[in-house]
């Protein structure tokens, strides 16, 4: 079976997703693949969520240029696209003269860059809006450019708006070959459908060479570099940081920060380690306490027993060095949007401006007629006050029942994000989209609930219902050893 | 014969005395370590024809939930109890119930019934 | 909705109707409990094992059984009224009770009284930093024992259980009753915080191996559990490395610990004990704001629902007191200490009256103990001297102070325990 289409964008992580953002404000027919039962599965959904102010990168690279030009961007989009993000600003903290040094020679990196506001404060000065970090910290640079998001809430809204112009995103639709005639790209053969078409965007992440490759491009490799995360519960976060507080970075990374996140619950991380296995995401114990005592150069005082989750991510290390944009020059109609590690998630917009700009160019098409700017409403019960939550109780008497104590979670809420544009499919993706599972208990009340409100909504019996991949089956048939219920 | 010596814990109360038998000739000569009289009758019982009640669910059609959690109304012994868990799943019973019915009544022929653990609801019933 | 409540009882579980019965008792007249299931009963009516209700029904019940005989005391009596499916999203406090529901929206309740009854929550994975994937097939084993018991299905077949206290236990027994393949229990400490009877009915009788002094050190697969490894572990509770050994399994249940639900006191503002977790109360079950009062495992985590039950009759009756302006005039407050080889004790204060009263003490040791004195003193004298056979730091104990004990105290209180030779 296949079908005709404009553009096919492999991988439905932040940066395909605002690729296809973009791409859906014209007049053409996009697709995203996803293998994985949800978008944004993959580093989309565990990284440090931070909107970076792009005196980090290189200037000259790619990175610096989409860095500067995603901030942007974001600022612009965070009312269109309703998006979650509050503009905390960032501090590289410096406890050694060296470090003051290179804090210095970071805010004339960014000048050249591009960024605003930035600043060199003295230690007095960071311990003023910080109590609690250190007291070795003898001064840091300033950015107020920076803020925080939910990277998983941007890629949903980016998906969300391209839907409602007409793109289309398929889930759990694996890319296995291409068909390529005169070194020009005429069709991608997937594990479901195939797709006669003329341009694909690799957007695949980790796993981008391979896509790359498979249609006859080797010029790059990806390898993972893992980076783990301690987060810690609401209370304790009070007395760590209200802020985005790194290290002085070194030469390959970021370092360890403390950072806070939107919801109030501050993570130390992340490390790094280069790896093999590209699927590897498991918190290692020497990872852990390698966080938590690097964290302690930032902040002396981290409250161990308050930590109510910890996790991992993959980074895609392209082996140029920097993102890998643009045009394949091997195969016509490639498109490469690879290697977007940091600052990946702060270029994505931007990234997603220069793809769509290549295709728009070489295909002429245009501006797509009738686009809806934004996305659906969203009724988020815990930020409403009683008015509001009375109103919309009236009119869905399910934003009444609370699901998620401990996030203050409502069942219209959950069906809603089921329901909506990309919609949740499984337990993680109704977590992702409206925090039903993230609070104290971690699911273990909620857990249940939102499993049978899925089965429910989507029509499937509760063995079907999956935590995340594809074959996370949560629950089994009682009867399971005289029927074949429940998948193993 | 030599005097076997079997040591065991009694369940009958959270003390969980620990009580050592000494049994001769297939006869219980000795018990010791019980701090009532309970303990005893425990340990004789326990060596000899060890029984265990069984608690478990059955499914209940119509009900306010799916499942009607019941009771074994007496002790079973204790190498049935499994085969009866299994029988139990295999039950099906339709709402109202009161606490008290009996589900399965004399469970594989044992003499024993199983009894429905609480009142449970029709779904479809009016509420007042 | 306009009428100003005598009580508001927050939760209807074991404590809530415990406490709405004797607030009854003692005369209160409007009472609401507020309860966020589709049903009262709370966490018994998944606990569909025996053992309840020996204390306080002098009978042994089911979980439910035990809910079914609190709810049948307060089921005809006018002056009780229950709404379910409500979550109560904060307590004031002035005792406004702001809570919501389907059918009536967000309702701003009034009362002159509060009791908190909102039981506990399970600790988590996170909480306890197990390293590895984060796939399906783990569950805490009070999220799995609602599945089985009450929805129908299975958390998986092959079953690993860390932790061992009672929860665990039961839940190594049910699982077997299931069908499932109960593979091992691992508990971190080098004894087991369960009863005993629940070791011979629950490992033993289905020959489940435990491991004491075992943790888990690395959970395996991606999509779902897949196996985990577990290894031996020294006096600090560390792995030993090359002890490591791997148990092939789809799923892993963690007993590893319950909190007081305290949310609602924390946001109030109550004095919470560090230890406990819960509100700090004193004898009537009355926390730091006046009118607010708290019981059950909301104040500290009972293992016996009969001493929930026995707690939640205290803050019952002295709220309706307070209801009705009827609580005797306070006349001082006596701290109680609790000392050596005590972890927590509670009420953590005894706030005396005009009338002498006896005081029930609850409390934990620290480590298991046999042969054991209990003492109370206050700065000059021994008050209560008990010989207990055996304390465990699983099994919460009672001990009555006498009212003219209670009376005669001067300064503080210490409550200590020792091994007697």
């Amino acid at each position: 079976m296949s079908r005709k289409v404009d553009v096919v964008v492999v991988g439905g992580g932040i940066t395909g997703n605002a690729i296809l953002f973009q791409l859906a404000k014209y007049d053409l027919r996009c697709v995203l693949l996803e293998k994985e039962p949800d978008i944004a599965s993959g580093t989309t959904k565990s990284n440090s969520a931070i909107i970076h102010a792009g005196f980090d990168a290189k200037p000259g690279t790619m990175k610096a240029r989409m860095n500067v030009r995603g901030n942007k961007l974001y600022h612009e989009l965070k009312d269109e696209l309703n998006l979650d993000i509050q503009w905390k600003g960032s501090l590289v903290a410096a406890t050694t003269d060296e470090e003051m040094d290179s804090i210095r020679d970071l805010l004339e990196r960014g000048k050249v860059n591009g960024v605003d506001g930035l600043e060199i404060w003295s230690g007095d000065r960071v311990r003023q809006d910080e109590q609690y970090l250190s007291p070795e910290i003898q001064g840091a640079l300033w950015a107020p450019s920076a803020g925080i998001c939910c990277p998983f809430g941007t890629a949903i809204a980016f998906a969300e708006n391209a839907e409602l112009n007409g793109a289309e995103i398929i889930r759990e639709c694996e890319v296995q070959g291409f068909d390529v005639k005169d070194g020009r790209i005429t069709a991608v053969r997937t594990d479901g459908e195939t797709f006669e078409t003329r341009y694909v965007v690799n957007a695949a992440g980790l796993r981008a060479d391979e896509i790359s490759r498979l249609a006859g491009d080797d010029s790059f490799t990806i390898h993972p570099r893992k980076g783990e995360y301690v987060l810690f519960d609401r209370e304790a976060s009070k007395k760590m940081t209200q802020g985005v507080i790194f290290p002085t970075p070194s030469k390959t990374s970021k370092g360890i920060l403390v950072c806070t996140t939107l919801d109030g619950n501050v993570f130390v991380g992340p490390n790094a380690q280069d790896m093999d296995d590209k699927d590897d995401t498991a918190v290692t114990t020497e990872g852990m306490d390698q966080i938590l005592s690097a964290a302690k150069k930032l902040l002396p005082e981290i409250p161990v027993r308050a930590a109510i989750a910890e996790f991992a991510g993959l980074r895609a290390i392209a082996s140029t060095g920097d993102f890998v944009l643009g045009r394949s020059e091997k195969v016509a109609g490639l498109i490469q949007a690879a290697g977007i590690q940091s600052p990946g998630l702060t270029s994505a917009p931007a990234i997603g401006e220069y793809i769509a700009d290549i295709i728009v160019e070489e295909t002429g098409a245009a501006p797509r007629q009738n686009y809806h700017k934004g996305r659906p409403p969203r009724y988020i019960f815990r930020n409403m006050d009683s008015a509001q939550r009375a109103k919309v109780i009236t009119k869905d008497e399910r934003y009444g029942r609370i699901i998620c104590r401990c996030e203050t979670v409502t069942e219209g809420e959950i069906v809603d994000a089921i329901h909506r544009p990309c919609g949740a499919r499984t337990v993680d993706g109704v977590k992702r989209r409206t925090r039903a599972g993230m609070g104290r208990c971690q699911g273990g009340f909620c857990g249940p609930r939102v499993t049978q409100i899925l089965a429910r909504e989507l029509q499937i019996p509760i063995t079907e219902v999956r935590k995340e991949a594809r074959d996370s089956y949560m629950f089994y048939d009682k009867d399971w050893e005289t029927t074949s219920g429940g998948k193993a | 014969m030599a005097v076997e010596k079997r040591v065991l814990n009694c369940i009958n109360c959270p003390m969980g005395c620990e009580i050592t038998a000494e049994i001769k000739d297939g006869i219980i000569e000795k018990i010791a370590g019980n701090n009532c009289q309970r303990g005893e009758v425990y340990t004789r019982e326990e060596i000899t024809a060890p029984k265990r009640m069984l608690t478990s669910t059955v499914r209940i059609r119509d009900g306010v939930l799916p499942l009607l959690p019941v009771v074994s109304v007496r002790a079973l012994p204790k190498e049935k109890v499994m085969e009866c868990a299994a029988f139990l799943r295999q039950v099906i019973v339709k709402a109202p119930v009161r606490a008290g019915d009996v589900v399965a009544a004399n469970i594989l022929g044992l003499g024993v019934d199983i009894a429905a653990s609480r009142d449970m609801d029709s779904r479809h019933a009016q509420k007042v | 909705m306009g009428e100003i409540y005598d009580i508001i009882i927050v939760g209807g579980g074991p404590a809530g109707l415990s406490a709405a019965y004797s607030a009854w008792e003692n005369g209160a007249e409007r009472i609401l409990i507020l309860e966020r299931d589709r049903e009262v009963g709370g966490i018994l009516q998944q606990c569909i094992h025996n053992g309840f209700g020996l204390h306080h029904f002098k009978e042994e019940l089911t979980g439910p059984g035990y809910a079914r005989r609190c709810w049948k005391l307060i089921e005809d009596k006018k002056a009780v009224t229950v709404m379910v499916d409500t979550m109560v999203l904060e307590v004031r406090e002035d005792k406004t009770v702001l809570a919501v529901n389907p059918k009536w929206g967000v309702m701003e309740l009034r009362a002159k009284a509060v009791i908190l009854t909102m039981g506990c929550r399970e600790r988590t994975r996170g909480a306890i930093r197990i390293p590895g994937y984060r796939p399906a097939g783990i569950y805490t084993a009070g999220a799995a024992q609602r599945m089985v018991n009450m929805e129908g299905y299975l958390p998986g077949k092959k079953i690993v259980i860390l932790g061992s206290g009672d929860i665990g236990l039961i839940m190594a027994r049910r699982m077997s009753l299931e069908g499932c393949k109960v593979q091992a229990v691992l508990e971190i400490c080098p004894y087991s915080n369960g009863l005993t009877r629940n070791m011979v009915q629950c490992l033993q009788d289905y020959d489940i191996p435990l491991y004491l002094s075992h943790t888990i050190v690395n959970i395996k697969g991606r999509g779902r559990v897949a196996g985990i490894t577990a290894a031996k572990v020294d006096e600090k509770m560390q792995p030993i490395p090359g002890t490591e050994f791997d148990i092939d399994c789809d799923t892993l249940l963690l007993s590893v610990g319950l909190i007081p639900e305290n949310e609602l006191s924390r946001e109030l503002g109550l004095e919470l004990h560090p230890l406990t977790g819960g509100p700090v109360v004193d004898q009537h079950r009355e926390t730091s704001i006046s009118g607010i009062f708290a019981a059950g495992n909301v104040v500290h985590v009972h293992d016996l629902v009969d001493f929930v039950s026995d707690e939640a009759g205290i803050a019952g009756k002295f709220a309706a007191l307070l209801a009705k302006d009827q609580l005797p005039e306070l006349r001082d407050d006596i701290p109680i200490q609790a000392g050596d080889g005590v972890r927590t004790c509670v009420p953590q204060h005894i706030r005396r009256g005009a009338r002498g009263e006896t005081v029930r003490l609850f409390m934990r040791v620290r480590r298991p103990m046999r042969k054991v004195r209990l003492e109370i003193r206050d700065s000059e004298t021994l008050l209560v001297s008990r010989m207990l056979p055996v304390a465990k730091p699983s099994e919460m104990i009672a001990v009555d102070l006498p009212a003219e004990k209670a009376e005669a105290v001067h300064g503080g209180l210490e409550v200590t325990v020792r091994e007697e030779v």
